[in-house]
């Protein structure tokens, strides 16, 4: 049976990098007494697959993984389990069953909800929601992007969903997962360039808030909605 | 959870920053307000080295049981951390509560190797406490040491209030019941007072409250109490019963990688064999044994509460624990469907461990692992290592048949008596282990095989038979690495065959540090003071500082390790009883030297002293 579990990462977590994390909830996971499937062969790993990988010092409400498990209990229970062997700044936030013919989380994700607040002891132009706007709409938005091989100029434009300013920071709903995957600060520092300035670094923190994939429909859909409650 | 002591601008401008931020699984959280006694336990080494160290988690589980003591954990910053926290005078945290360690009352250091001093004082100087216990005020901890090291504590005496000589289960308590009596007492704005008080603890050791006079050709002439009432030996303290005493069974889960990233099961403490150059073997004596029971029910709490994926045996020579096969058997089959991997060090080669290692390791990725120490068996009856090249030939041959083909053997150079043939022999074992390969014949074995020989440089420890040997000079070693590595050259397998040899620099200045006096504690605070920290990682040890900071002090490293010792000389440890007398390791250094051997513990006892402790080996047949 497949397995989809849904979990925040806050304060003092975020800096527990992606590979860590993975170790963390395998930990968790043959602490909690969760009945996970394991490959076959020497070095038997429990089967588990993260849906998008957490940079570090980023915050969550909206992580996920898929487990392949031999039984289980209730997703409260579960869930309960789960919880009571959580760190501070993690918690377990649904378990759902998944049909047998999902796909790996990690081909499913399609985009993401950032929110990006201001930390302490740093300021922003006044104007900063009109700078906003006038970056977003701009027919192009070209970056360059260094891979490990090259650096080409790319329009970044059609990656970002959404953009705007609320009083708690900026928002960005942008293209995630396996192909296009932009990050926050790759847009932040776009913005920072369009205003002739360096983007101050540390001024935001960032937080993830949602992971989506699409619908039949092509329309987005929370990745906590897939899959349903086990009973 | 606790504030961070670091803002989140230094945590992501510098590497691996889950090594400072504590809350990790199975750490202990406690109320500040409700406890009377805080000790902030330090392993001098950055996070990952750290974290894989079984005796702190003895002490941190251990101390936190009481409920009037918190025990928190610090460690080495990374020089990435080390900077920031010098340029922005930021003093040292704590993991758990992220306050600064000069707030506690103890910050005791466990000294596990020589090449770890530099960091102590890194510890101390960025918790900005004085280096110097006599600069030390009451609004300082007291700083404790504990391990290995301690088995000669001198050099490090000007940094260290106390050192706590033998096993922790023993007397920590009542230090800790000591210190709150002072606390509580008039004379709890005198440091001295309770230092005093302190060393009549057995097992503690206040360096301050001790004289060494020396004679004119720098070896001690006296090493005296100052007055009376403390007393003039400290005797190691052991615990006798170590199925009945304390064991973390929810140790502290690291979120990042450790570099023992598993639980480890302590199988049994001391080593029957003797080999005349481990400080090991003797300082741990008797060998004492846990119930396999114990262990049992130990395993399986220890990956209930931790949910790692591998748990690991622990001893000093695990194929003499008298139950192995009973406790492998129930591991394996108890863990192997729960995907947890057992892993298997220090076992001696022969049918049971093969067959349990070829269970529970993949034949194909894995390399079997001897230690002859010596290449000629001449010189392993000196060293008494009781492994003889047919138990190597042939435990190689049965390994070859169960479908291994890689070997790693281990050696040491510049052992006392070495002879040309000792050297090139480390070359000619390797040669017949890889003829026996070739002799299977060719449709039967698996390609070629590949033995890997590593030889490391002998440095002579206290409370061996060996301490009054001289070591060998850094070019001697040298010349040694490279007479084996030729020899290698000319072996008609050589191309099966590789050697690899250890730093000769780092090996001359463990040796000083190692059977150093007081005198070298100046060494290592100007060697501190010009940058040297982390002298264990080559990436940053710095041999030229060193050799410039003895230089200063006017130290010869010289009078430390090229310098055979007469049998009556006063050592600086000579003031330490760990039960082995210096008869008998006088009588095993005449032995080395004729080539006799000494039996086993078990085989046979020889009586070196550590029956005194009325337990252990010793006593098994008298049962």
């Amino acid at each position: 049976m497949k397995v989809r579990i849904k979990f925040n990462k806050t304060g003092a977590m975020k800096f527990v990098g992606h590979l860590d994390t993975m170790r963390y909830f395998q930990r968790a996971i043959r602490r909690a007494g969760i009945d996970i499937s394991y490959t076959a062969g020497f070095s038997p790993h429990p089967i588990m697959s993260f849906a998008l990988p957490l940079g570090v010092g980023v915050e969550s409400e909206g992580e996920y993984f898929d487990i392949q498990v031999n039984s289980s209990l209730s997703s409260e229970q579960s869930i309960k389990l789960l919880n009571e062997q959580m760190a501070d700044g993690v918690q377990i936030l649904s378990y759902k069953k998944l049909p047998d013919e999902t796909k790996k989380a990690m081909s499913l994700v399609e985009a993401a909800d950032y929110i990006l607040l201001l930390r302490e002891g740093y300021t922003i132009p006044d104007n900063f929601s009109e700078i906003l706007d006038n970056f977003y709409s701009q027919q192009k938005i070209m970056i360059i992007k260094q891979t490990k091989k090259s650096e080409r100029e790319i329009d970044i434009k059609p990656l970002i969903f959404k953009m705007n300013f609320s009083e708690n920071g900026i928002f960005m709903r942008l293209k995630a997962g396996s192909v296009d995957n932009i990050k926050p600060d790759l847009v932040l520092e776009a913005l920072y360039k369009f205003i002739g300035q360096s983007m101050p670094k540390f001024a935001f923190l960032i937080k993830r808030q949602e992971l989506y994939t699409i619908d039949q429909d092509n329309r987005l859909l929370p990745l906590s909605l897939t899959g349903e409650e086990v009973l | 959870m606790n504030k961070l002591a670091l803002p989140d601008e230094i945590l992501l401008s510098i590497d691996k920053s889950a090594r400072y931020i504590g809350n990790e699984i199975n750490s202990v959280k406690k109320d500040l307000s409700s406890v009377s006694i805080r000790f902030a336990m330090c392993f001098p080494d950055v996070y990952e080295i750290g974290m894989s160290h079984l005796g702190i988690q003895i002490l941190y589980a251990m101390l936190n049981e009481r409920e009037d003591i918190y025990c928190e954990r610090v460690y080495s910053p990374w020089v990435d951390l080390d900077k920031i926290l010098r340029d922005k005078n930021i003093p040292l945290f704590s993991l758990e509560t992220q306050s600064p360690i000069k707030d506690f009352d103890f910050l005791g250091i466990t000294i596990q190797y020589e090449m770890c001093y530099t960091n102590i004082l890194q510890i101390l100087d960025l918790s900005h406490i004085p280096l110097l216990t006599k600069n030390r005020t009451i609004n300082d901890p007291f700083v404790i040491g504990g391990g290995p090291c301690t088995y000669n504590p001198e050099p490090l005496a000007d940094f260290f209030d106390l050192f706590y000589i033998g096993e922790g289960e023993t007397v920590y308590f009542e230090l800790m019941d000591c210190y709150k009596e002072w606390k509580s007492s008039e004379k709890n704005n005198d440091r001295k007072a309770f230092l005093k008080k302190a060393s009549q603890i057995p097992g503690i050791y206040v360096p301050s409250l001790y004289t060494v006079k020396y004679k004119k050709d720098g070896t001690i002439d006296s090493f005296v109490p100052i007055d009376n009432s403390i007393p003039s030996t400290i005797k190691k303290q052991v615990v006798m019963n170590v199925t009945d005493t304390y064991y973390p069974t929810k140790p502290v889960v690291p979120y990042i990688q450790a570099v023992q990233d598993r639980v480890v099961l302590e199988i049994q403490r001391g080593c029957i064999r003797g080999c005349r150059f481990c400080q090991a073997g003797t300082i741990y004596r008797p060998t004492r044994e846990r119930d396999v029971s114990i262990l049992k029910k130990y395993a399986q709490e220890l990956i209930n509460n931790t949910g790692f994926e591998e748990i690991s045996l622990s001893s000093l020579s695990s194929s003499d624990y008298s139950s192995l096969n009973e406790l492998i058997t129930y591991l394996i089959s108890d863990f192997k469907t729960k995907g947890v991997n057992i892993s298997l060090p220090s076992l001696r080669i022969d049918a049971f461990s093969l067959d349990v290692m070829s269970k529970v390791q993949d034949i194909k990725k894995s390399s079997l692992t001897f230690a002859p120490e010596a290449g000629s068996q001449r010189l392993r009856n000196v060293i008494n290592k009781g492994l003889t090249e047919d138990d190597i030939i042939d435990g190689a041959s049965k390994a070859f048949d169960g479908g291994w083909t890689r070997v790693k053997l281990y050696f040491m150079l510049g052992l006392p008596t070495e002879t040309e043939d000792d050297i090139k022999g480390i070359a000619w074992l390797s040669e017949k282990i890889a003829k026996k390969y070739y002799e299977i014949p060719k449709d039967k074995r698996k390609g070629k095989c590949q033995i890997v020989a590593s030889s490391s440089f002998f440095v002579p420890k206290p409370f061996t038979a060996f301490q009054w040997a001289k070591m060998n000079r850094r070019d001697e070693f040298l010349q040694k690495a490279y007479m084996v590595n030729d020899e290698f050259k000319i072996q008609l397998n050589k191309k099966s065959l590789k050697y690899n040899y250890h730093d000769a620099d780092t090996t001359i200045l463990e040796g000083v540090l190692a059977r150093g006096d007081r005198k070298v504690g100046q060494v290592i605070l100007n060697a501190y003071k010009k940058g040297c920290i982390y002298d264990a990682w080559s990436e940053f040890f710095d041999f030229g500082k060193w050799t410039a900071a003895f230089e200063e002090e006017g130290i010869d490293m010289d009078f430390y390790i090229f310098r055979e010792r007469s049998l009556d000389e006063i050592f600086p440890w000579d003031f330490i009883d760990i039960g082995v007398t210096k008869e008998f390791l006088k009588e095993e250094w005449q032995k080395a030297n004729n080539e006799i051997i000494t039996e086993n513990c078990r085989s046979k006892c020889s009586g070196c002293g550590a029956a005194v402790f009325k337990g252990g080996v010793c006593f098994e047949s008298k049962n």
